[in-house]
């Protein structure tokens, strides 16, 4: 730090002229100065320093939608011929201070691939994570906010696609007749599929 | 009097300043030209009072955000006037922004010494974007959920900090209460103070170095009271009767249905004076140049250097040509801006899909504010649980999802989208009805994919009774189908029909025997009485709720088609629907969805 005997940042006091000021005076004035930037900066620092850390506290908390696998449809519910439906995930969710036994958290698209085979893929666009919409007339998947398509699989069919990546397939568990699947949501916008966390 | 205010004056120095405040001198007397700033500051007062008494009002919390807005639109006393004035005055500073940055920048008023001004200018044309992006998600609803997740993955794509940074603003990864306390207090409280504070500087820099006056000097100079101030507040007037002709013309500002993150919404777009942006990110130019990085381009770099030129400018200006430059850039980007609002409202406009979005849009939240006003009130558990459990808003979606592949209603699939196939099963609107009824049983159309003629029954018994028997008995005695008809549609008992049955009882008495004796229709079908040598649907309670949930449970069962049954699926059987499911579902095809019935069937 280097000395400023006129005072902080060239803030002085127009009254001293510069005859009085003696070194001693001026190593006093120096130390008060700097005591009263550490005061000062005590004072609002503490209560800015607490807003910060509680205002950064979503960081902190795990975002995760954890690795439970949810119980989504029955295999004889999905079309033989490999149409899409769109399925509501129901399961626990945490808000904050609120906690829901089951509630819809979010939709899927299931579709048959095989006899015993089920594809699932997440009804939000990778781009922007606008609400998929599958139509059945083009036998596509239909993005309102970019006017983007992906093909039946997911896969992007739009040459113009704004989409990083096809849409988000999610891991399926076949127990018995019952489809259950692993529903998370994943990073828009880029390339990589990377789950919130 | 006179001595109070010297008193006060003594002690305050106010004569001075209100002096000073009033008689600034106007180089070239009062102008027109000059009202912009004026206009932007009377629009953020506006602002104030109604932002507070909103504010009062409202209650920023997943479970109670959307109700208490809904509660200020449609229940409390002046709310929608209210709630108008606030959503057009926050349009109208859009409009005025560009205005006065625009002659600004003519007049030279951004040159040295106002270079700071100008900056300060700048930032409170940045926090007025930022307070229209944060209020829109406030009210909770389908639109503003959908703009806040694009507008706030677009923050996840910043490199590097993008993830934390869309975690911090959402106050999580999920959409919930945090991201609208966080959202309502940034509005509120975080950027209306910024912008006091700027609007405070940016005012006092103008002051100090004086109006940048326009040459030539048309009238001798004047003081800024009254001249400038009577031009000045009869802009703010005008502005005024913009925002409140389009708050009384829309009665208040749109409300859309609740949020629900599990049902597409179609409808989707920002507010207008961000469509430029929006429609700028669909521009093929960007996925063709930039590939998978058009949208950090689009969104983040493109606006920032955009942004940067602006910050530039007093800088820019000193150079040669540096004005015009200066003028060409705006000109564009205004114009440029101006044009992609204009197309992503043209293609809008003429696009179907987005059209019939829109339509389903406006009538799910005319559809909830009548479900809330026949159940006076909202259920704790929310508005969105009372669209939960409407058969006007669930069957639609229901029939599209599981029914459309192979039935139509009124030729689409429930919610409007036509396939090109053709129906493989009946048409359903109006099941159930005399109308409906009488066109099955008209020998020309039993065989249209409308009825029949995309199902094996088109070969069956039934076609051949209505193609041959039936217009021999008909021709014989006229007025006995007509009675026939009544009678089996009255057992559906639909809320349609209720007057015209109740006014044609003896009609219906008759028609019952005609049933039997007459046409000879309980030869195959069981009417009204139990028969087990009944070989084709019971028409007993034909078309009721009960009949409807019987034959989605299993149109196998030998009360419906048994083995002879054609594809369709035992829904209930099956599990695939649930009870309460198949019972909306039958509830919509029949017409039962008044909203006081709707709600009375919930309690």
């Amino acid at each position: 730090m280097s000395r400023d005997p006129d005072g902080v940042g060239g803030i002085s006091d127009p009254d001293m002229s510069e005859s009085e000021s003696s070194t001693t005076a001026s190593r006093r004035s120096f130390l008060k100065e700097g005591a009263a930037c550490v005061v000062g900066a005590c004072c609002v620092g503490v209560p800015a320093v607490a807003g910060l850390v509680a205002w950064l506290d979503p960081l902190s908390q795990d975002g995760s939608s954890g690795d439970v696998a949810t119980r989504v449809a029955t295999l004889n519910a999905l079309p033989a011929d490999g149409t899409p439906q769109r399925v509501t995930v129901v399961r626990g969710r945490s808000d904050a201070w609120t906690r829901d036994g089951a509630v819809p958290v979010g939709a899927i698209y299931l579709r048959k691939t095989g006899e015993r085979a089920v594809q699932a893929l997440h009804s939000m666009c990778p781009h922007a994570g606008c609400f998929v919409d599958y139509q059945a007339a083009r036998g596509v998947f239909f993005c309102p906010c970019h006017d983007s398509t992906f093909a039946v699989d997911g896969s992007i069919n739009d040459p113009h696609s704004p989409s990083p990546r096809g849409l988000d397939a999610l891991e399926v568990e076949l127990k018995g007749d019952e489809v259950w699947v692993r529903f998370r949501n994943y990073r828009t916008g880029i390339q990589q599929k990377v789950p919130v966390s | 009097m006179k001595g109070l205010i010297s008193w006060l004056d003594n002690r305050t120095g106010m004569n001075g300043l209100l002096k000073e405040a009033l008689f600034e001198r106007i180089p070239g007397g009062a102008r027109w030209r000059y009202v912009w700033g004026s206009t932007l500051t009377f629009c953020f007062v506006v602002q104030i009072l109604t932002g507070v008494v909103l504010w009062m009002a409202y209650s920023p919390s997943a479970g109670t955000a959307w109700e208490s807005v809904y509660y200020i639109q449609h229940e409390m006393t002046g709310g929608w006037l209210l709630r108008g004035l606030h959503h057009y005055t926050a349009q109208a500073m859009h409009v005025l922004l560009a205005l006065h940055l625009l002659q600004v920048i003519i007049d030279g008023a951004y040159k040295a010494p106002r270079e700071v001004n100008f900056w300060f200018g700048l930032v409170l044309l940045f926090l007025t974007l930022g307070l229209g992006l944060t209020g829109y998600l406030l009210p909770w609803d389908q639109k503003g959920y959908g703009a806040t997740k694009v507008a706030t993955s677009l923050a996840g794509v910043v490199p590097v900090i993008g993830p934390s940074l869309q975690k911090l603003v959402v106050g999580g990864t999920e959409y919930g209460h945090h991201t609208l306390t966080r959202f309502f207090a940034l509005h509120a409280g975080v950027l209306p103070g910024l912008m006091i504070a700027a609007i405070a500087a940016h005012v006092a820099l103008f002051r100090k170095h004086g109006i940048t006056a326009k040459q030539p000097y048309k009238k001798p100079d004047a003081n800024f009271w009254p001249d400038q101030v009577l031009m000045d507040g009869v802009a703010c007037l005008a502005v005024l009767g913009a925002v409140l002709y389009f708050t009384v013309r829309h009665h208040g500002a749109e409300l859309y249905a609740p949020a629900d993150p599990t049902q597409p919404f179609n409808a989707a777009r920002p507010e207008w004076y961000f469509l430029f942006l929006f429609e700028f990110l669909k521009l093929h130019i960007l996925t063709d140049w930039f590939g998978h990085h058009g949208e950090l381009v689009g969104a983040i770099i493109v606006p920032g250097l955009i942004a940067a030129v602006l910050a530039a400018m007093p800088f820019i200006a000193v150079r040669r040509h540096g004005h015009r430059f200066n003028l060409a850039f705006l000109s564009v980007l205004l114009v440029g801006a101006g044009l992609l609002t204009l197309r992503s409202i043209r293609s809008d406009r003429n696009n179907p899909e987005f059209q019939a979005a829109m339509t389903q849009a406006k009538a799910e939240s005319d559809r909830v504010v009548a479900l809330i006003q026949a159940n006076r009130g909202i259920p704790r558990a929310g508005a969105a649980a009372l669209l939960k459990e409407d058969p006007s808003t669930v069957g639609p979606r229901m029939f599209a999802q599981h029914c459309a592949s192979c039935h139509r209603y009124d030729g689409h699939d429930g919610l409007g989208g036509v396939s090109k196939e053709l129906a493989s099963a009946p048409d359903l609107k109006d099941f159930g009805s005399r109308a409906w009824l009488a066109g099955l049983l008209e020998a020309g159309r039993i065989t249209n994919h409308s009825y029949y003629g995309g199902t094996k029954f088109r070969e069956g018994k039934m076609v051949k009774y209505v193609t041959t028997k039936l217009p021999k008995k008909h021709a014989a005695d006229p007025s006995a189908l007509e009675a026939m008809v009544a009678a089996v549609s009255a057992e559906a008992a639909l809320p349609a029909q209720a007057v015209a049955d109740a006014r044609d009882a003896a009609l219906i008495e008759k028609g019952r025997s005609h049933v039997r004796e007459t046409f000879g229709c309980t030869d195959c079908h069981a009417f009204r009485k139990p028969d087990d040598e009944a070989s084709a649907p019971d028409l007993t309670g034909w078309g009721s709720r009960e009949w409807i949930i019987g034959i989605t449970t299993n149109p196998a069962h030998e009360r419906f088609y048994g083995k002879r049954n054609d594809r369709m699926p035992a829904f209930g059987k099956e599990g695939r629907l649930s009870m309460s499911e198949m019972g909306l579902l039958a509830d919509w095809i029949r017409g039962d969805t008044a909203p006081e019935r709707v709600v009375a069937g919930m309690k």
